[in-house]
């Protein structure tokens, strides 16, 4: 489950908050994955598809017709330069783009048969189904531990007593339970990054969601905890469809099944990882993966 | 050795000079401040006894001219109703802004108009419950609540402006995690938003009470003033800013003298008022 490429990464500058959060964990802690259920069997997973998806914000047309089916239990990265729209069309996937003002999307995301754009939607249910990390590690600062995790059940408005189980469950999953498991009830802001972020993975999955997208969820990580936060990646792949997004190709080489390259709002290829990187069928993408422009 | 670049003599100067005239500056706008208070507790402090703050006024030609207990409970009640109508409103004002209005034409113009607000001399308010209420003579002619609704008119737009200060300050990063979890607005205002906020909305509401409590002209002709003790606020009450105005021009010594120990009192209440809005600010910055 450890991503290939983790050997060749570049040397690591331990920074402060990395130190705190080792010695807090001195034993490697893996994530328990299988915490929260058996795996899915195969096939059973849920595919995303996007057709002829834009997206706008104002005068502005950040994405334009796009066509991708991000396939059931894999990870799906999507590179390209910035601004290129990555991000939008992720934030299409759950409808929070729509939350922007002057913000709209056009065309079909369907959720194996669901039309998350069907006007008989519920965007609450919508998102429920589609958990969300973000760039920067965002814990609720007015709770602790505890309650980060559990805010997804409470605003959803999922109350009941396995609340606890389900938290606990979450945190586990995510490597994070032995690093705070006594301090539980601390405020989530007291962590280090790299363990915020884990926190709000965990909150994220603790609504049991189908497909989790990730926006350039290690961007403010520091490489070894963005080495955890890709071992988790692969780990939760086994029960959920993830979208990452992301500016670092070795990231993508590392954590991705197949690699979406996009270019100023457009669609380019879609291609298994590392043929994308090796043999890209597009021009385009072959100038951009070999660093000659972006 | 490196040679430091030369400063001419002129530039050093001028610094002096500039630097003086801030300090000078400084200090004359000290000086107002430093002579209000300096009188206030000259001419307050002697005044202040057991006496002063557990008899009411009694109006007596002679003698002890009664201390000053109807005009303190008065003002609290007063201001407390006022701020249970314009705090709630208020922040609601600024919710409403922040969250769900944004920059939309209608947001923009309620915006422009609790400005507006901000600025009208509150006189006009205590005006405009003179002519509404009481002219009127809708429920009693004049009683403490019209008075503590023409304070709510006051305070509502100092409320509504800070709050919505505040709640901009919100990272949207919080109400998207929290969208992106799958929770309606209104859960996301009411458990993420407004805990976020909190300390700051606090500060904004207490600073907003301590302008209500000072203010004189809405009382005026809304309470019109009471030298006996009630805290029925569907009668004419006692305040501390009346108590001031009324006394302050009386030929009585010991009454004008009541009037600085009651503005020594009044000023002692708004400054604790502002103390706890600080500790509740430097709370919020720990946090």
């Amino acid at each position: 489950m450890i991503p290939p490429d983790t050997q060749s990464k570049e040397p690591t500058e331990v920074s402060t908050s990395d130190s705190t959060e080792q010695s807090s964990a001195p034993q490697e802690e893996a994530p328990d994955i299988s915490a929260l259920g058996s795996p899915k069997p195969e096939g059973a997973g849920h595919n995303v598809v996007l057709k002829g998806l834009n997206a706008h914000y104002g005068q502005t047309h950040a994405v334009k017709g796009v066509d991708i089916t991000f396939p059931a239990g894999e990870v799906t990265a999507i590179i390209g330069p910035s601004g290129c729209g990555k991000s939008t069309m992720v934030r299409c996937i759950n409808r929070m783009h729509e939350e922007i003002p002057g913000a709209y999307a056009a065309g079909s995301v369907t959720l194996d048969e669901l039309d998350v754009y069907a006007p008989d939607v519920d965007i609450t249910a919508v998102r429920r189904l589609i958990g969300m990390v973000f760039q920067k590690p965002n814990p609720f600062p007015t709770m602790s531990i505890f309650d980060n995790v559990a805010a997804g059940l409470r605003l959803t408005g999922t109350r009941g007593e396995n609340t606890r189980e389900r938290v606990h469950k979450a945190l586990r999953a995510v490597g994070l339970w032995g690093e705070v498991k006594n301090r539980l009830d601390k405020p989530g802001i007291g962590l280090s990054g790299g363990q915020q972020q884990r926190l709000c993975i965990a909150r994220t999955i603790a609504v049991e969601p189908e497909v989790i997208l990730m926006d350039e969820p290690c961007s403010a990580l520091d490489p070894i905890a963005t080495l955890k936060v890709e071992e988790l990646i692969a780990e939760l792949k086994e029960r959920y469809t993830i979208v990452i997004v992301t500016h670092n190709m070795q990231q993508a080489g590392r954590v991705a099944d197949s690699t979406v390259f996009m270019l100023d709002g457009e669609f380019i290829e879609h291609s298994p990882t590392t043929e994308l990187f090796t043999k890209p069928k597009d021009e385009r993408t072959e100038r951009y993966v070999t660093g000659k422009f972006g | 050795m490196t040679e430091l670049p030369h400063i001419s003599a002129r530039r050093r100067r001028t610094d002096k000079i500039m630097r003086g005239l801030l300090a000078g500056a400084t200090g004359i706008a000290l000086v107002p401040l430093i002579l209000v208070i300096y009188y206030l507790i000259y001419k307050g402090i002697g005044q202040w006894s057991v006496k002063f703050f557990t008899t009411d006024p009694n109006g007596n030609f002679l003698g002890y001219p009664g201390g000053i207990r109807s005009a303190i409970l008065g003002s609290i009640e007063i201001v407390a109703l006022a701020s249970l109508i314009a705090v709630p409103l208020g922040i609601a004002v600024a919710l409403y802004l922040v969250e769900y209005g944004k920059k939309s034409l209608f947001a923009n113009v309620v915006r422009y108009f609790v400005d507006v607000m901000t600025g009208v001399p509150s006189i006009v308010f205590g005006l405009f419950i003179y002519i509404v209420l009481i002219a009127s003579h809708i429920g009693g002619n004049f009683t403490g609540w019209k008075g503590s609704l023409a304070i709510a008119l006051v305070m509502l737009p100092i409320v509504a402006r800070s709050a919505e200060v505040v709640l901009n300050l919100v990272p949207g990063s919080l109400r998207e995690a929290a969208l992106a979890l799958g929770a309606p607005r209104w859960r996301v205002v009411t458990r993420v938003v407004l805990p976020t906020a909190a300390p700051g909305l606090l500060t904004g509401s207490l600073l907003a009470i301590a302008r209500g409590a000072g203010e004189t002209a809405p009382l005026l002709f809304t309470i019109l003033g009471a030298n006996a003790l009630t805290l029925n606020l569907s009668q004419q009450m006692n305040a501390l800013p009346l108590q001031i105005f009324n006394d302050i021009t009386s030929p009585r010594n010991a009454i004008v003298a009541r009037a600085w120990g009651a503005a020594l009192t009044l000023v002692t209440l708004i400054l604790i008022l502002n103390l706890i809005a600080r500790a509740a600010q430097r709370r919020s910055r720990m946090a």
